[in-house]
């Protein structure tokens, strides 16, 4: 029989104001087995949990009913309170009375009478309760960055930093990600390319990091400390240990006619190309859609050109296999299609362009070598009119557009702005908004210089419609502070496209059992106390994956998550979660029923000797679980058809038990 | 008593066109998209945020509940899905169509019969008017 | 079946919530303060294919009214395919349960994410509300169980 000790917190006020703590703890005192009972202010606090300890060491306490906050909360507080009084950790548990009862009962008398219950059962749980050892697993010291953006490369390059091998998957055929694309940054202007590409070419150079690029993730198997992961490498039909970069073939290739992706369709490149000067790896990737000796086998200028002999028209795609201990996330974003948004012309001209667009516009290494000019007729556009908030903060059932927003529009078309009105002083700049939000340093001083320094004309209040009319853009938007409906006609307008997470996120987080929220950002495992982790173990999220922020806030998230796949890789050892289920040999006849629905493929069978009762030997099939890689989800319990399948720490006693404390 | 009276109707005009002006977030998109902006003395946005502060005596005076062409464009570009025309459109029912304000009581109304009405027509204007 | 002062029938719900996403979408209810009736108690499993049922048995038999099952939404089970298994066993449980007069409103499967607070909240009142409306269950009740 367990001596038992039962503990109602009152949480301050946050339990005790619609929760009658004394009477719960009174009502425990009476339930069979319970030796102690009590209440206390803060039974998470240092004194709380010395009174725990206090209580256990002098009433002899063998089990522990914790009334308190979720157990989501604070299961771990109390399990190693108990370890320091003595007792096995797993001989605690939690009756969650506030989340699951004083928060969301206003009646004292029923959140009261509804405590004693989870108490009650919490008691009857605990009765069952078994002390259980976790077992151990080896760490895999290698980590895997999904995703080679800013938020990739700065994750890579602090693992490796910390003498960790790291593999970066990046599916594009260069490292680099969005942040290649932009002109400048915000909000010291400084060029992205010359502080982006020097972290390119370290984490070519880092002899920790190897880049898989041109590559995907296909398959991702076993948990924290121990994922096997299948990645297939595209065909380049370049053989990349070859290829010096040299480019000559890109410039011989007959096929002209091959949209340009890295400057957003505006301009082309070949069918063999080097997607940008800076790329990395520097080696060529031929477009298969568009080769024309891939499609019709006569053609191999390529080829012939190649001094190195880099080209093979045969190459097949790649499957590699690796085992890493942890798994960063960092898949990105993009901008959301703007053609649904009829109103703002998107599809009827060439002159209304995205921001992304426009930051190629005004590249250097752009479509137009950085001068700023019209797609419709190459001329100088002398209005400009910048829109806010496209498809960014819509309603949740909006047809069209995102609920959230997307943080960073308001200070890059700051940036477009001011830029424009640096250059070309000549040209008009008008920014439509509904609010402008500068949180950030010296981001508001940022956005005042664009008005006060540069005159970038700014307006409170939202473009309704576009219509190209001779040459020209006919804007109609409101003036919420004139009180007037302004007509402009633009010679270019820029739109504020709304970002969402990039389309491979989904299928990945399917992959590595992560979760979502609506709008397909990774959840984080506490929105403010852990915010780079995956509620997966060993899954770790950064940049833009996980909600939209900025570059300083990408790196910033991407060092973090690097700091905490370090502490994961720098453990030998990883102690497992007991909780896994136990085959009884003596009831098991060896079906395979449980093997068939273990989605880890956990369960094995052996043939093992038996005494039996008549003294005979009789070999029998029996499962056998292994314990490192069962991870608990008690699928096998149900499917076992004799009842010889048990999952530690929920056993079906266990459970039975609480049901019935609850019907009673 | 008067307030009492504007309350009622704001929640009338509410329910009616079952717009909940809280929703706004002051983009001013309807106005910008407003074809008959210019006609009017209140514009769309202020429609919602007058119905919303409980303003509705100087919205049922003016003009601009007729300048409003019902074009529905407010209500297809709203990002929060506000609909202001339908808010118009209830605001000027209200006024046209005023609940408990007959023009004749029932007992006048055989008198004024004509036999050659037809029994119809009577039960229509009444379904029209008596909403 | 309980009974208050007002001699207001109270129905007894029995809730599993997987640990992963509806126990915590639970604590997310409670969080935003989203207030949902006291009758239904959760019990905590790692995952809603842990849901024997025999335990869903087990509550009609100790005079539950109403017992619902959150899990995750399918094809996000922490597990990969747990919510399958439960989806597929509690067709058949449920069917059987009807057919032996414990109605289908009693019953009932709900996938509930870690993030959707306000739809545990809405579903729990809901499902309280129906069950409140059939009455006691007597069906399956072992009086044998009753002090």
């Amino acid at each position: 029989m367990q001596r038992i000790g039962v503990f109602v917190c009152w949480c301050g006020s946050n339990i005790a104001a619609t929760v009658d703590v004394h009477a719960v703890a009174e009502a425990a005192r009476h339930e069979p087995g319970v030796v102690f009972s009590t209440d206390y202010q803060y039974m998470c606090s240092q004194a709380g949990q010395n009174m725990i300890i206090e209580a256990v060491k002098e009433h002899h306490l063998t089990g522990l009913v914790i009334c308190s906050c979720s157990p989501r909360m604070h299961e771990a507080t109390f399990r190693k309170t108990a370890a320091n009084a003595g007792i096995n950790p797993y001989m605690v548990e939690i009756a969650n009375i506030r989340e699951q009862c004083s928060w969301v009962h206003k009646d004292m008398a029923a959140g009261t009478e509804k405590a004693i219950i989870l108490a009650k059962a919490a008691i009857a749980k605990v009765h069952l309760n078994t002390a259980l050892t976790p077992g151990e697993s080896k760490v895999t010291k290698r980590a895997l960055v999904i995703g080679g953006g800013i938020a990739g490369i700065q994750t890579a390059l602090d693992i490796a930093e910390a003498g960790f091998p790291v593999d970066i998957v990046e599916k594009e055929p260069t490292i680099g990600g969005k942040m290649a694309q932009l002109d400048k940054t915000f909000p010291t202007l400084d060029c992205a390319a010359c502080i982006l590409t020097p972290k390119m070419v370290d984490a070519a150079q880092n002899e920790n990091i190897r880049i898989i690029s041109y590559a995907q993730v296909e398959e991702v198997g076993g948990f924290v400390g121990n994922f096997h992961v299948k990645i297939r490498k595209k065909a380049r039909f370049v053989n990349e240990d070859v290829c010096t970069g040299c480019g000559l073939c890109t410039e011989k290739c007959p096929q002209k006619k091959v949209p340009n992706a890295f400057n957003l369709n505006m301009d082309n490149h070949r069918a063999i190309y080097i997607p940008f000067a800076q790329a990395v790896p520097k080696v060529a990737v031929i477009d298969p859609n568009y080769c024309t000796m891939l499609k019709t086998g006569k053609c191999g200028v390529c080829a012939k050109v190649c001094t190195a002999g880099a080209i093979d028209y045969k190459q097949q795609d790649q499957i590699i296999e690796e085992e890493y201990g942890a798994i960063v996330a960092a898949t990105g974003y993009n901008p959301i299609s703007v053609e649904k948004f009829d109103e703002f012309a998107y599809s009827q001209s060439k002159d209304v362009i995205t921001s992304l667009e426009f930051e190629r516009l005004t590249n250097a290494a752009g479509p137009t070598a950085g001068k700023l000019l019209r797609p419709s007729d190459g001329e100088h556009p002398h209005t400009i009119v910048f829109v806010q908030c496209v498809g960014s903060r819509c309603a949740a059932n909006a047809a069209k557009g995102k609920e959230y927003c997307s943080k960073i529009c308001c200070m890059y078309t700051a940036k477009h702005a001011m830029l424009v009105r640096d250059k070309y002083p000549d040209t008009d700049v008008y920014v439509f908004y509904i609010d402008v939000r500068t949180p950030g340093k010296n981001f508001d001083e940022f956005y005042r210089r664009a008005v006060e320094e540069y005159g970038v004309h700014y307006i409170k209040g939202m473009v309704g419609k576009i219509t190209p009319e001779n040459g020209k853009l006919k804007v109609q938007g409101s003036d919420l502070i004139a009180d007037k409906q302004l007509h402009i006609d633009a010679d270019l307008v820029v739109l504020a496209a709304a970002i969402e997470p990039d389309k491979s996120a989904r299928p990945l987080a399917t992959m590595l059992t992560a979760s979502m929220d609506t709008n397909d950002f990774f959840t984080e495992a506490h929105p403010k106390l852990r915010p780079v982790e995956s509620p997966t173990a060993g899954i770790f999220l950064s940049g833009t994956c996980q909600g939209p922020k900025d570059i300083p806030e990408t790196v910033s998230q991407a060092s973090a998550a690097a700091a905490k796949v370090i502490g994961l890789l720098s453990k030998n050892t990883l102690k497992g979660n007991p909780c896994v289920a136990q085959s009884d040999e003596w009831m098991c006849n060896g079906c395979s029923s449980c093997a068939n629905v273990c989605p880890y493929g956990a369960i094995t069978y052996e043939n093992k000797e038996f005494r039996m009762p008549d003294r005979s030997t009789k070999v029998r099939r029996i499962a056998k679980v292994n314990p490192a890689v069962c991870q608990g989800c008690g699928a096998c319990t149900v499917a076992c058809p004799s009842g010889a399948m048990d999952l530690n720490g929920f056993k079906n006693n266990q459970i039975m038990a609480e049901v019935d404390a609850i019907c009673k | 008593m008067e307030q009492n009276k504007m309350a009622s109707l704001n929640t009338q005009i509410l329910r009616m066109s079952g717009v909940n002006p809280r929703k706004c977030m002051r983009c001013g998109k309807c106005s910008g998209t407003c074809p008959a902006y210019d006609e009017m003395e209140y514009h769309p946005h202020q429609f919602v945020h007058m119905v919303e502060t409980g303003d509705i005596a100087s919205l049922l005076q003016s003009e601009s509940i007729y300048k409003c062409l019902s074009c529905f464009a407010c209500v297809e570009r709203c990002p929060r899905g506000v609909e202001p025309a339908k808010l118009i459109e209830a605001i000027r029912s209200l006024k046209t169509r005023p609940v408990g304000q007959n023009h004749i009581t029932p007992d006048e109304i055989p008198a004024l019969l004509d036999e050659d009405l037809p029994q119809q027509a009577i039960v229509s204007a009444l379904r029209k008017y008596m909403k | 079946m309980q009974v208050n002062e007002n001699n207001e029938f109270r129905p007894k719900i029995v809730a599993f919530c997987c640990n992963w996403c509806s126990y915590a979408g639970a604590d997310l209810a409670g969080n935003n303060r989203l207030a949902y009736p006291a009758d239904i108690k959760i019990i905590r499993v790692p995952c809603s294919c842990r849901v024997n049922p025999m335990f869903i048995l087990r509550a009609f038999q100790r005079g539950a009214d109403g017992v619902i099952l959150c899990g995750c939404h399918p094809g996000d089970c922490h597990y990969t395919s747990g919510n399958y298994y439960t989806r597929r066993r509690m067709a058949m449980l449920f069917s059987m349960l009807n057919y032996l007069g414990i109605e289908k409103e009693r019953t009932r499967v709900e996938w509930v994410s870690a993030a959707e607070g306000a739809k545990f909240a809405a579903t729990m009142q809901d499902f309280a509300e129906k069950v409140k409306a059939l009455g006691p269950n007597k069906r399956l009740e072992d009086l044998r169980c009753k002090q």
